[in-house]
């Protein structure tokens, strides 16, 4: 038993001087990111930022983190990935400063916040394309209305044929690949093309994009959607649709999606910041101010798009005002 | 008089044979089908994640870039989830065992406690992690913290731990006991000195395995809410952290192919985690348990 003892006593000892060792390290090292970006003030802040949300717009927001840790390192921002819609709940909650969603507000998060008594504002940090793609061996889609989208994706209770869709398309069942409904492209793509109608009840749906991808490009007779940095990555595997909205077909690039000409599936991104949080909480104004002069560069460096300068100087324009 | 047909039993012999055979095969099979599998999936991982795994990747926070990625935010998350987890669910677990072994008298209420501490070993995780965000997050108060996590996860591997420390008391012999009263020691004296020695090796085998677990589930930490963008070290039980499987399944989501080779990374790291703490407890099984 003595010896039993002498092992239990080494391995405290052991992870006791481990973990110190640790803990060490983690307060003399600071972030090696550059920080050669413009600084949202001079002072060094000390402070907690919370937030939660949208997954799509998760690389975005994991970027500026990373960036503003290089220059305030005091200040511990954290940011999880519950979806837009459980990311409004702990908004809603008051558990976090921030929100982000891929998608405007709802009505009835709206009203629960109005009743929660949390003020908030809107803002934009950046642009996505949902990007429409069927499979590189599928050779005759071109192009696709709004309308064919419709017809497509909505239920009617028949099985659809691509031939249904428009004539002289082959016969063969067509394959849905969509994002699951807790997330802000579903709501985003119910508004926009089902127009609150339900979605064809063969359809695949799921919460990791990359399981979409596989599905798409393992069949030919699959269409799928999702945000537009999942197309970028695999281009060389799928074949992009363009969307023709009234105007003629446009395909998803980072100018059309910009300008708005990729229209109706541009489509911004938001963070909702609690007011506040703004007026309260020095970091939580510090960061956000740093988030809007660095969103744009950051989300091009991800793979999403730059909002419209106009856009970033609104929201700007918003937090000063708050700050007053 | 012959006792044994020869005939018969050679015509026999050779059918007996070969379906003895064919079992053999087929029970190998399923043997060889499971470790195949594991083989398939560790040579993936580790071709995938060796070119991300060095020392910087463990003093690294997570990066934009996969090439600066690192999860030294999300490790020390687990570390410092461990530090609450280990002596919350032990100190509950061994004190739940003791009474439910040594002082509670058999009857219908006690029955009535085990088969539910049995319940709880099959509830779902992710029903942990909602009952983790009600109480622990919200009705206390504590934030999405390590505190609020450990206390969770304790929850979660608490019957495991009863049961484990529950076997190994029970296989401490009573002529043990009956010798220490014999001396004039009470219940406690006996428990202290005589029964918790002895089943102390059956206990933290249980232990160990049961947090090996706690390390590696991610459904309770999703439900609670726990960040997975975060480039700070946590200061105090009320910091928000992250953990390992989280950076993980964070890092799987992404469209970039880098990234999954930057989870596969952190796979490594958590297996070899889990297959150190496994192996410590087999280790201390094999060493110290004593057979009567």
């Amino acid at each position: 038993m003595k010896s039993f003892k002498y092992l239990a006593m080494t391995t405290m000892v052991g992870s006791a001087l481990f973990l110190a060792a640790c803990g060490d390290e983690g307060e003399t090292e600071t972030n090696g990111s550059n920080g050669d970006n413009n600084t949202a003030s001079e002072e060094t802040l000390e402070g907690q930022v919370r937030g939660d949300g949208s997954s799509t717009v998760a690389p975005i927001m994991e970027a500026i983190v990373e960036e503003y840790a290089g220059v305030q390192p005091n200040v511990q921002v954290s940011s999880g990935v519950s979806g837009t819609g459980g990311g409004f709940e702990k908004f809603i909650a008051g558990e976090t400063d921030f929100s982000n969603a891929s998608r405007p507000i709802k009505d009835e998060e709206a009203s629960a916040l109005e009743e929660a008594g949390v003020d908030y504002t809107e803002l934009e940090i950046g642009f996505d394309g949902l990007s429409v793609v069927v499979s590189q061996d599928n050779d005759w889609v071109d192009h696709l209305t709004v309308e064919e989208l419709k017809a497509m994706w909505v239920e009617d209770g028949t099985e659809k044929t691509w031939a249904d869709i428009r004539e002289g398309w082959p016969e063969e069942t067509i394959e849905y690949y969509s994002p699951g409904t807790d997330s802000g492209t579903y709501d985003y793509w119910n508004e926009v093309i089902l127009e609150d109608e339900d979605i064809v009840r063969s359809a695949t749906l799921s919460e990791d994009d990359n399981v979409l991808v596989q599905g798409v490009v393992g069949s030919p007779n699959a269409i799928g959607y999702f945000g537009y940095a999942y197309y970028l990555e695999n281009q060389d595997t799928l074949k992009v649709v363009p969307i023709d909205g009234g105007e003629g077909p446009v395909e998803p690039t980072n100018e059309t999606i910009e300008s708005g000409e990729y229209a109706p599936l541009s489509r911004p991104l938001f963070t909702y910041v609690s007011n506040a949080s703004i007026q309260e909480n020095e970091a939580a104004a510090d960061f956000i101010t740093f988030a809007i002069e660095n969103a744009g560069d950051l989300a091009e460096a991800v793979g999403y798009v730059r909002a419209p300068q106009e856009l970033y100087n609104e929201d700007m324009e918003k937090i000063e005002e708050l700050k007053q | 008089m012959n006792y044994i047909n020869h005939e018969q039993v050679a015509a026999k012999t050779k059918s007996r044979l070969i379906k003895n055979n064919i079992l053999k095969g087929l029970f190998l099979a399923a043997t060889m089908f499971g470790l195949i599998v594991l083989a398939i999936l560790l040579f993936r991982i580790v071709t995938q994640g060796s070119e991300y795994l060095s020392f910087d990747f463990f003093t690294r926070f997570a990066s934009r870039i996969p090439e600066n990625s690192g999860i030294k935010s999300a490790f020390l998350g687990s570390i410092y989830l461990m530090l609450v987890v280990a002596p919350v669910s032990m100190f509950l677990g061994v004190g739940t065992a003791i009474y439910l072994e040594e002082y509670a008298k058999k009857n219908k209420m006690t029955d009535f406690i085990r088969i539910n501490i049995s319940n709880l070993a099959g509830v779902p995780s992710v029903v942990f992690g909602l009952l983790g965000l009600t109480i622990f997050v919200r009705y206390f108060g504590l934030g999405i913290s390590i505190l609020a996590a450990g206390l969770t996860m304790s929850l979660l591997i608490l019957p495991v731990i009863i049961v484990a420390s529950q076997e190994a008391i029970r296989a401490v012999p009573g002529e043990l006991r009956e010798a220490s009263f014999a001396m004039g020691a009470t219940k406690w004296q006996t428990i202290l000195r005589v029964v918790l020695p002895t089943a102390i090796p059956g206990v933290l085998t249980g232990s160990i395995l049961a947090l090996s677990r706690a390390i590696g589930e991610t459904a309770p930490l999703v439900v609670i809410g726990i960040p997975t963008i975060l480039m700070f070290t946590p200061n105090s039980l009320l910091s928000t952290f992250t953990a390992l499987p989280m950076q993980i399944f964070d890092w799987t989501k992404r469209p970039q192919v880098a990234f999954h080779d930057v989870a596969a990374a952190g796979i490594i790291v958590l297996m070899t985690l889990l297959i150190i703490m496994n192996s410590i407890a087999v280790f201390i099984r094999n060493k110290y348990q004593k057979r009567f």
